[in-house]
C-alpha cells in the first residue's frame, strides 16, 4: 500500500474537570496522509497540538471525532475506534514510536531496552542483542554502557537507546518526537542517515523536529499544524 | 492475534444487601493479556476480583473460563472440586500479604513442591529439582530453599508467593496488591520480576492495585473502579496520558512526582 | 457386682450404644472416613482412651473376650485400669494372650502375632485428623477429605526428607485407606503399618475427644504415602530382644543404669512371654540356642 497513514476528518479537545469542566480544543478537522517512503514533518509553533497529534495517532489520546487509518495486517485498521488489544497489535507490527524521552524500566540493561520490540515479535534473542548492539554502535553510545540500565545515562545517551529502540524493527510507519533533540551535531547526522534508510526501505514516517538543520535534511514536507488550530480559526 | 477471550467476563455484581460491592461489570481477557484494576480503597475492586477468582460468588452475572481443551465453562457452576482444581492448576493467585498465600511454617521448597505433590508428583527428587529452579528464577539464592517463609523480608516472601503459583504453569494470575507494604526498592525488583515473568511465559493477569505506576508498568489495560462501577477502560497508556473521567482526571493528577 | 447393679452392662446406656454402633456401621462402610459421634463424658479423663473405651463398651458383649495393651504392654497402668474396668461394668472374661482375644483395645501398638478373622482391634486415638497439623481449618480439612485433596501430606513427608535426609515420621503415619481416604493410625509406630494391609481382623478407632470414629474394616488394603524415591520403610532393630531373642519385632529400649547400659526388649510383653514359654531366651536370660548362634 502507497499510503499506509491516513488521518481524517480529526478532532481532539481536553475536558478539564478539575478545572469546572473547562473544555480546551487542541486540533480540530486534521486531514493528511503519509505515503510509503515519505517523511512528513509537522510545523507550527509550539504548543499548537504537534504531539497531541502524534499520541492520537499513536493511540495514547483518545480522539473526539475522526479517523486514524492505519494498514496493518493486509487490512485497514481505525486506530481511532478499535479496541486496545488491537492497539497494542497495531504498535507491535505497524507503527513505532520514538518519544523524546525514555521511559525507563527499572534493572533492564540498555541493549535489552533496545532489543525489546524485536522479542516481542518473537524474534530469536541473540539475534536481536546482534541487531541492538550494531544500532548503539552506530549511535556512538559507549560499548561499556550497553549492559547498564539507562536509568542514570544522561539524557543523549538516554536518547540515542531510545532511538534505537525506534528504529530497530522494520516497522512500516515511524513517528518521531523531537529525536535528535538533545543529541550533538555528530549524533544528529547519524540519525539522518538512519532515518534516509528507513526512507529508502519505504517507511511512512511522521516527525517534528525542531532542529532546523535536521528538518530540511529528512523532511519531504512540512505539515503546518497551525491549520488546525482551533486558535487560528478563532483569531481568523 | 489469537481471537478467542481466555477470560470472559459479563454482567458481574455484587451485592451486600443494600449496597454495593461492585455493579454489572463485563470485559474479555486475552491470552498474554495484563489488566490492572485500579482505584481507591472501597472502590469494590477486590470484591470484583474475589468474584472473578471464584473466592466469592457474585449476586449476578457469569464468568466463563477457556479450559485447556478449549471449551469454555462457566465457573460458577463448576462443581466445587473442578473449581478448586483449576485454581491450584491453570490459575494463581498472588495476596496482597504473603502470609495469607504461603504456608509460613513449612520451607520454601515445600511451598513451591506443594502444587506439584497436590497434582500428584510423588518424586522428591523431581519435586526438589522444580523447586530449586523457580527459586532461581524469582531470585531467591537457592541455598535458602530449606528455611521457612517467616526467616524472609516482605520482598523476598512475595517472590517465593510468586513462584509458589506460577510453578504449574498457570495461564491466569490473580493480584492483589502485589507490591502493597513493600519498600519502593523492593517494589521496583518485584514489578521487573512479575514483568519479566508475565512476558516470559505469555500469561494473562489481572492485577488489582491503587499504584498507577504498577498498572502503567504491568497493564496493556486498565479499568478504573469507583462505588462499585467501572467508570473509565482502555489502554493503559491511553487511560493514564488522556483520562476522561472526573474521577481518572483527580486521580492521575494525584500523582506524586519524583 | 450386686453393688454395681444400677449399671447398664458395659457402662454406657443403651441408647448411646446404639448410637455409637450406627456410627461404628457408618464407619466401615466408608473405610477411612472420620464419622462424627457424639461423644460421653467417661469415668476417666481425655487422653486416657476414653474413644477406644467408648467403642469398646458399644461391641462388647458378655461372651467377648478383652485384653488391652498399652504400648505392646498389657501391665500397664492405663492397660490395667481399662481392664479392670471393663470387668467391673461388664464381668467379662480378659486375657493377655492376643489368640485368644476376641477384643483387642490398644493405644500404640498392634500385637505381633498376626490377627485372625473375628477379631476387633479397637485403637484409642488422641487427634483423628491426619491433616491438622499443616491445615488448622476443620472446615477446610473436610473439604480436603471430601474433594481428596491430600497434596498436603505429601508436604509433611517433603518436610521431613528435606530436613533429615529422609522421612522421619516413626508413628502416627499417614496411610490411604481402600484407595481413597487418608487416615492417621495415631500413635501407632510405623512399624505396625503393614500389620495393617489386609488384615483379617476388623480395626475400629475412638478419639473421644475429638468426637471422631473410623474404620478399616478386615482385607482392605492400608498403603503407606511415601515418595517413588523415598519409599515408606518400616524401623529395623539390629538387636534382637534381650528376653525371648526375637527378631523383626518392635522392641523397646529400656536404660539400665546411669553409665549407659541399656537393653532392647519386645514391645509386646504378651508376645515375648510366649515365646520364652516355648523354650526361647535372649542374651539377659540363660545362653540359649539363638544366642549361640
Amino acid at each position: 500500500m502507497a499510503t499506509p497513514l491516513v488521518v481524517s476528518e480529526v478532532f481532539k479537545s481536553f475536558t478539564m474537570h478539575l478545572r469546572d469542566g473547562l473544555k480546551l480544543a487542541v486540533v480540530n478537522d486534521v486531514n493528511f496522509s503519509v505515503a510509503s517512503g515519505e517523511c512528513v514533518v509537522l510545523g507550527g509553533p509550539s504548543g499548537i497540538g504537534k504531539s497531541s497529534i502524534l499520541k492520537m495517532l499513536y493511540g495514547n489520546y483518545a480522539v473526539d471525532a475522526g479517523q486514524i487509518l492505519v494498514a496493518h495486517r493486509d487490512r485497514i485498521v481505525d486506530v481511532a475506534a478499535v479496541d486496545p488489544r488491537t492497539v497494542l497489535d497495531v504498535r507491535r507490527h505497524t507503527m513505532g514510536y520514538v518519544s523524546q524521552f525514555l521511559r525507563t524500566v527499572p534493572r533492564v540493561s540498555a541493549i535489552d531496552v533496545v532489543a525489546e520490540p524485536l522479542l516481542a515479535r518473537g524474534v530469536d534473542a541473540g539475534e536481536a542483542r546482534d541487531k541492538a548492539a550494531a544500532l548503539l554502535a552506530g549511535l556512538n553510545l559507549p560499548r561499556e554502557l550497553w549492559n547498564l540500565p539507562p536509568a542514570t545515562f544522561s539524557g543523549g545517551e538516554q536518547q540515542r537507546v531510545n532511538i534505537a529502540r525506534g528504529f530497530i524493527t522494520d516497522h512500516r510507519i515511524l513517528l518521531l518526537d523531537e529525536p535528535t533533540a538533545s543529541l550533538d551535531a555528530a549524533n544528529r547526522k547519524v540519525v539522518v542517515s538512519m532515518i534516509a534508510a528507513k526512507k529508502a526501505e519505504g517507511v511512512a514516517m511522521l516527525g517534528i523536529f525542531h532542529d532546523e538543520e535536521v528538518r530540511e535534511a529528512v523532511a519531504d514536507r512540512i505539515l503546518d499544524v497551525s491549520a488546525f488550530s482551533p486558535r487560528k480559526a478563532v483569531a481568523a | 492475534m489469537n481471537d478467542t477471550p481466555l477470560f470472559k467476563v459479563s454482567g458481574v455484581s455484587k451485592f451486600y444487601g443494600q449496597r454495593i460491592g461492585c455493579k454489572d461489570v463485563s470485559f474479555d481477557l486475552w491470552p498474554g493479556e495484563v489488566l490492572a484494576i485500579v482505584g481507591e480503597s472501597g472502590s469494590g475492586k477486590t470484591t470484583l476480583l474475589n468474584c472473578l477468582s471464584t473466592r466469592l460468588m457474585p449476586t449476578a452475572g457469569s464468568v466463563e473460563y477457556r479450559m485447556r481443551d478449549g471449551q469454555f465453562r462457566d465457573l460458577y457452576h463448576m462443581s466445587e472440586a473442578e473449581r478448586r482444581f483449576l485454581m491450584r492448576t491453570d490459575w494463581g493467585f498472588v495476596h496482597q500479604n504473603p502470609a495469607d498465600g504461603l504456608r509460613m511454617t513449612v520451607s520454601a521448597g515445600a511451598n513451591v513442591g506443594e502444587r506439584l505433590m497436590a497434582i500428584g508428583d510423588r518424586h522428591y527428587g523431581n519435586i526438589r529439582a522444580t523447586a530449586t529452579d523457580w527459586l532461581s528464577r524469582v531470585e531467591i539464592s537457592t541455598d535458602r530453599i530449606d528455611d521457612q517463609p517467616r526467616a524472609f523480608s516482605g520482598g523476598m516472601r512475595q517472590r517465593l508467593q510468586i513462584a509458589r503459583n506460577l510453578v504449574t504453569g498457570p495461564r491466569l494470575v490473580f493480584m492483589d496488591e502485589p507490591t502493597g507494604g513493600l519498600d519502593v526498592s523492593v517494589q521496583a525488583r518485584l514489578l521487573d520480576l512479575v514483568r519479566g515473568l508475565v512476558n516470559d511465559l505469555g500469561l494473562s493477569a489481572i492485577v488489582v492495585t491503587h499504584d498507577l505506576a504498577v498498572a502503567r508498568l504491568l497493564s496493556h489495560r486498565m479499568m478504573v473502579m469507583k462505588d462499585g462501577y467501572v467508570i473509565e477502560q482502555g489502554l493503559t497508556d491511553r487511560v493514564l496520558d488522556d483520562p476522561r473521567e472526573p474521577y481518572t482526571q483527580l486521580l492521575v493528577s494525584s500523582i506524586l512526582q519524583v | 457386682m450386686t453393688e454395681l447393679a444400677s449399671y447398664n452392662f458395659a457402662y454406657l446406656d443403651e441408647q448411646t450404644k446404639r448410637m455409637i454402633r450406627r456410627a461404628i456401621l457408618k464407619a466401615i462402610a466408608i473405610p477411612g472416613y472420620q464419622v462424627p459421634f457424639a461423644s460421653r463424658e467417661m469415668p476417666m479423663p481425655y487422653g486416657w482412651g476414653t474413644g477406644g473405651v467408648q467403642v469398646t463398651a458399644a461391641i462388647i458383649g458378655p461372651e467377648d473376650v478383652l485384653k488391652v495393651i498399652d504400648q505392646g504392654a498389657d501391665d500397664t497402668t492405663n492397660a490395667v485400669s481399662i481392664r479392670a474396668f471393663f470387668q467391673k461394668v461388664a464381668d467379662v472374661a480378659v486375657t493377655t494372650h492376643t489368640a485368644d482375644a476376641t477384643i483387642i483395645q490398644t493405644r500404640h501398638r498392634i500385637p505381633e502375632r498376626k490377627l485372625s478373622e473375628g477379631q476387633v482391634l479397637v485403637y484409642q486415638v488422641p487427634i483423628p485428623e491426619p491433616l491438622r497439623f499443616l491445615e488448622p481449618r476443620e472446615t477446610e480439612t473436610r473439604k480436603m477429605h471430601a474433594l481428596e485433596e491430600y497434596g498436603l501430606m505429601h508436604v509433611k513427608l517433603y518436610e521431613d526428607i528435606a530436613r533429615h535426609g529422609r522421612i522421619s515420621t516413626t508413628y502416627a503415619y499417614p496411610v490411604k485407606v481402600a484407595g481413597r481416604y487418608v487416615m492417621d493410625p495415631s500413635p501407632t509406630p510405623k512399624f505396625d503399618n503393614p500389620k495393617m494391609h489386609m488384615s483379617e481382623a476388623l480395626q475400629l478407632f475412638g478419639a473421644g475427644r475429638e468426637k471422631r470414629i473410623y474404620a478399616v474394616p478386615p482385607h482392605t488394603d492400608v498403603v503407606s504415602l511415601d515418595f517413588e524415591d523415598h519409599p515408606f520403610e518400616i524401623q529395623r532393630f539390629e538387636q534382637s530382644c534381650a528376653l525371648c531373642a526375637a527378631h523383626g519385632v518392635y522392641l523397646d529400649e529400656v536404660v539400665l543404669d546411669d553409665k549407659g547400659g541399656r537393653m532392647f526388649v519386645c514391645s509386646d510383653t504378651d508376645n515375648c512371654e510366649d515365646r520364652r514359654e516355648h523354650g526361647h531366651s535372649g542374651e539377659m536370660l540363660a545362653p540359649s540356642k539363638e544366642a549361640a548362634e
